[in-house]
């Protein structure tokens, strides 16, 4: 199987820099049969990189512990579940998964294009074949996952316990699938740089990739937070972890780009800005790759190994150069063909919303490097942690929260007074009632209380938007109101899909406030004593120690601290925390015992327990009790904004024909005009 | 249990609905079947719940190279040996009547600045803090200033007679463009 493995890997590098050159000489030479070729060189990429990936399976589910890989995240007794998420759970594995998803992604945009880009796919076969070889070379060269031992170990060392959990399945392919889907638009900006075909169709064509790897991006920063936070024992879900950071950066300039293009696709301008978010928005998904593996800054989820982090820079810096060269060559074909009219557009609500989350990326990149930057000039190191993100990031998040409400009241081009005044009385109004109401509550914590009024000031703008849109279509057609409102939502997705995305972001933000007010408490208890901790809504909850129990378990030997909790007086019910200590086939223990976190989640408050351990080997325990406000509208607001984010990315939908559709986006257009006219 | 020992368990339950605090340990402890399989904790204290200590901890980082603050660290990874200890060396300093301003200052000047969780904001630090809201500052205001300065030009060339639509190719009709450009302000998407 290794021997298929790496003939495929060879394979695929062949086949891919092979496509990627023919595609360059026969754009240059204007042979079009040789275009073709490039075309279906990645569908034989990814046939190649597919086999490899089924090779690396079939080693993992057959225990052939001879392969370094296998024996190094696998175990005889390791549940199924974990022995196939063993395939990305380490370096070498990840990178063949990367590849692969990749290849499989170009093949797909090869074929899913429509023929009216023709003329960019050879370019974007080239961009996703060399992105993929370069994967297969770092492979082939630095971390190859069919290396084998010189001995065949009896067992396996196993998965980490923190991996072998239900979020480890779903939350790193999920990550990557974003990280590695950003590479379709930033191969179809690269190609209309190439092609010169600078117009909106570049834009048209990757416009669905751009938000599926938004998505995929969203969901898989949302499923490493519940994650850490089920599974870390902690009591939180964001810690600004390096390499937490690294995911949130190309998050921040793909959401930058979904606004920014808006503004191109209306009136044509922003090209340029545009094309570098792409680029930028590729370049730090690179960039969060090489945190990762480099071991260049401390992280707890990094996996350096070997010299892959010296492959990743010299890749970065080898994009950066010819990315930006290139803009800069087409840098004339980027005329924007019209000019912001008014400070009361929505084009400028647009572009300080861009520069509120640039300004995030730049000042999470800017903390995330400043230990190394601090490092270089003063020869000091230092710790840049939580109190340093909170403290410069909360106010330009603020800042952003109020634009989302601001964007979608003011009109194109530019809002009259009188506009201005009638779409803002509501949003603003209920903005206000928010503050007033939590003041009234006793709220004072500035942040939290300035949060949750823009997101109250938010949800008056959507509520207005669905509102009038609703009123509209009721009036005009004679809809009754939930017809009316699906109609509203199915005929303009964009628009509706956008604003409950809005919905989603400040259900985040609104969670987010709410761990100001997280209470915690140590306590020691011996079996039926109990102890109290009062949250911040008022209740009270009460909890006795029922006692440890200790028994065998799958691959485990599990040691359960069991509490009854009270609410109020009132029995709701048991929590259990435990210590595991895993074990290999021979009863071997292969990790320090592990925590799992005892949960009890409500939509106001989540009461988070966590065994600590017992005291001198008895069944007196000490807990670590926490009680999270909000923490539910983390994963409903997740859900809410994926809900969003496929509305706004199904397929359909517009009232006019595609055609049309695509013109009125153009702008002011040449064409377009003509077509007025004519009609 | 005499009267004496339900007075007392009665006010320590009294306190405890206020403060949280543990109960009194008064039920026999029974040995774990292997309590070689869990970590062994010490008894949680009134000092380990001190809102001030815990204060502390939160701005000083663990040096067990977790990345974590000491009170984060402490109360998570019990398999690490460094927290406690520094949670302990923190207590004593404390004990000693040290301000947090002061014990802070001990631990840099023990285990270096990198064990503080942010640099304190001064000298080189102050860029750290200052530089990325600096720069979405000057950012926005040379949109503002730019932003109206072309609403100020497109005022004036508004005055003036009307330009031709650039990309038009000469052949427009100008009446038809502004119908256009009013149709598709009405287009929100």
């Amino acid at each position: 199987m290794t021997l298929l493995g790496q003939f495929s890997l060879w394979l695929a590098l062949y086949a891919a820099i092979w496509g990627a050159s023919v595609a360059f000489f026969g754009r240059w030479r204007e042979r079009p049969e040789l275009a073709a070729t490039a075309t279906r060189s990645t569908y034989g990429v990814a046939a190649a990189l597919v086999v490899a990936a089924l090779c690396l399976w079939k080693g993992l589910f057959a225990h052939d512990f001879n392969i370094e890989y296998v024996a190094q995240y696998t175990a005889r007794n390791l549940p199924d579940a974990y022995v196939f998420a063993a395939f990305w759970a380490g370096q070498k594995g990840s990178l063949l998964f990367w590849a692969s998803i990749l290849s499989i992604f170009g093949a797909i945009a090869q074929t899913v294009t429509s023929k009216r880009h023709a003329e960019l796919l050879p370019y974007v076969a080239a961009i996703t074949n060399l992105v993929v070889a370069f994967f297969i070379i770092t492979m082939l060269f630095s971390a190859n996952p069919f290396e084998r031992l010189p001995y065949t170990p009896e067992d396996g060392r196993g998965l980490n316990p923190q991996l072998q959990n239900p979020g480890m399945t779903i939350h790193p392919p999920m990550l990557y699938l974003g990280y590695i889907s950003i590479t379709i638009p930033f191969a179809f900006a690269m190609a209309a740089l190439f092609s010169r075909r600078l117009d909106t169709g570049w834009i048209h064509a990757m416009r669905k990739w751009t938000i599926l790897s938004w998505l995929f991006l969203s969901a898989g920063i949302t499923l490493g937070m519940w994650w850490a936070y089920i599974e870390l024992g902690w009591g939180g879900y964001w810690a600004w972890d390096p390499v937490e950071n690294a995911s949130l950066l190309p998050w921040l300039t793909m959401t930058a780009f979904l606004h920014s293009v808006m503004i191109q696709e209306k009136r044509g301008m922003l090209k340029r800005w545009n094309v570098g978010l792409i680029v930028a928005s590729f370049l730090l998904s690179i960039f969060g790759t090489f945190i990762t593996r480099s071991g260049i800054i401390a992280s707890v989820h990094s996996f350096a190994q070997g010299t892959v982090g010296y492959f990743f820079l010299a890749f970065l810096i080898l994009v950066a150069v010819v990315s930006f060269t290139v803009l800069y060559v087409r840098w004339p074909l980027l005329e924007p063909e019209a000019r912001l009219e008014s400070m009361a557009s929505r084009e400028a609500a647009f572009l300080f919303n861009n520069l509120a989350l640039v300004g995030i990326a730049f000042s999470v990149l800017w903390g995330t490097l400043f230990p190394i930057i601090s490092e270089a000039v003063r020869g000091t190191k230092i710790t840049v942690g939580p109190p340093f993100f909170n403290r410069v990031n909360i106010p330009l998040a603020l800042m952003l929260v109020a634009l989302t409400g601001i964007g979608p009241l003011i009109a194109w081009r530019k809002a009259s007074v009188q506009n201005l005044r009638r779409q803002f009385v509501i949003p603003v109004a209920s903005g206000i009632t928010v503050a007033v109401v939590l003041l009234g509550l006793g709220i004072r914590d500035i942040y939290a209380l300035t949060a949750w009024s823009l997101a109250g000031f938010v949800v008056g703008t959507v509520t207005q938007e669905f509102g009038r849109g609703v009123r509209a279509r009721h009036r005009m057609h004679g809809e009754p109101v939930p017809v009316a409102l699906g109609r509203l939502v199915s005929r303009n997705r964009r628009r509706y899909g956008g604003y409950i995305v809005h919905v989603g972001f400040i259900t985040y933000i609104a969670a987010f406030a709410g761990m100001a007010f997280k209470v915690t408490q140590e306590v020691t208890l011996g079996a039926g004593e109990s102890a109290e901790i009062r949250s911040p809504f008022g209740h009270t909850y009460r909890l006795t120690h029922l006692g440890v129990s200790q028994y065998d378990q799958l691959n485990r030997f599990v040691s359960a601290a069991s509490l009854e909790v009270r609410k109020d007086g009132v029995r709701i019910g048991r929590i259990n925390s435990e210590k595991r200590q895993h074990r290999d086939s021979f009863g071997r223990n292969t990790f320090e015992p592990s925590t799992e976190v005892g949960i009890r989640s409500g939509l106001r408050e989540d009461l988070y327990v966590v065994f600590a351990g017992s005291v001198n080997g008895t069944d007196r325990a000490t807990y670590a009790i926490t009680i999270n406000p909000l923490v539910m509208w983390v994963w409903i607001g997740a859900g809410i904004l994926i809900v969003g984010g496929l509305i706004t990315m199904w397929p359909g939908g517009a009232v006019v024909g595609p055609g049309r559709r695509r013109e009125a986006q153009a702008g002011y257009e040449a064409p377009l005009v003509g077509a007025g006219t004519a009609g | 249990m005499n009267r004496r020992e339900l007075l007392r368990r009665s006010a320590l339950a009294g306190v405890g609905i206020f403060q949280g605090a543990v109960r009194p340990d008064s039920v026999p402890a029974d040995p774990l079947y292997r309590p070689d399989l869990v970590q062994s904790r010490a008894v949680a204290t009134d000092a380990d719940n001190d809102p001030v200590i815990k204060d502390i901890e939160r701005r000083l980082k663990c040096t067990c190279g977790c990345n974590l603050d000491i009170y984060t660290c402490r109360t998570t990874d019990f398999t690490c040996t460094y927290s406690p200890e520094l949670h302990r060396e923190l207590l004593a300093l404390r004990g000693e009547g040290k301000s947090p301003e002061e014990i802070v200052a001990a631990f840099v000047a023990k285990y270096g600045e990198q064990v503080l969780m942010a640099p304190k904001p001064e000298g080189f630090n102050l860029a750290g803090y200052a530089l990325p809201g600096a720069l979405v500052l000057l950012a926005g205001g040379l949109l503002v200033f730019v932003i109206g300065r072309r609403t100020r030009q497109a005022g004036v060339i508004a005055g003036g007679p009307v330009p031709p639509v650039p990309s038009a190719g000469g052949a427009v009709n100008l009446q038809a463009a502004e119908r256009l450009r009013r149709a598709l302000d009405e287009v929100e998407d």
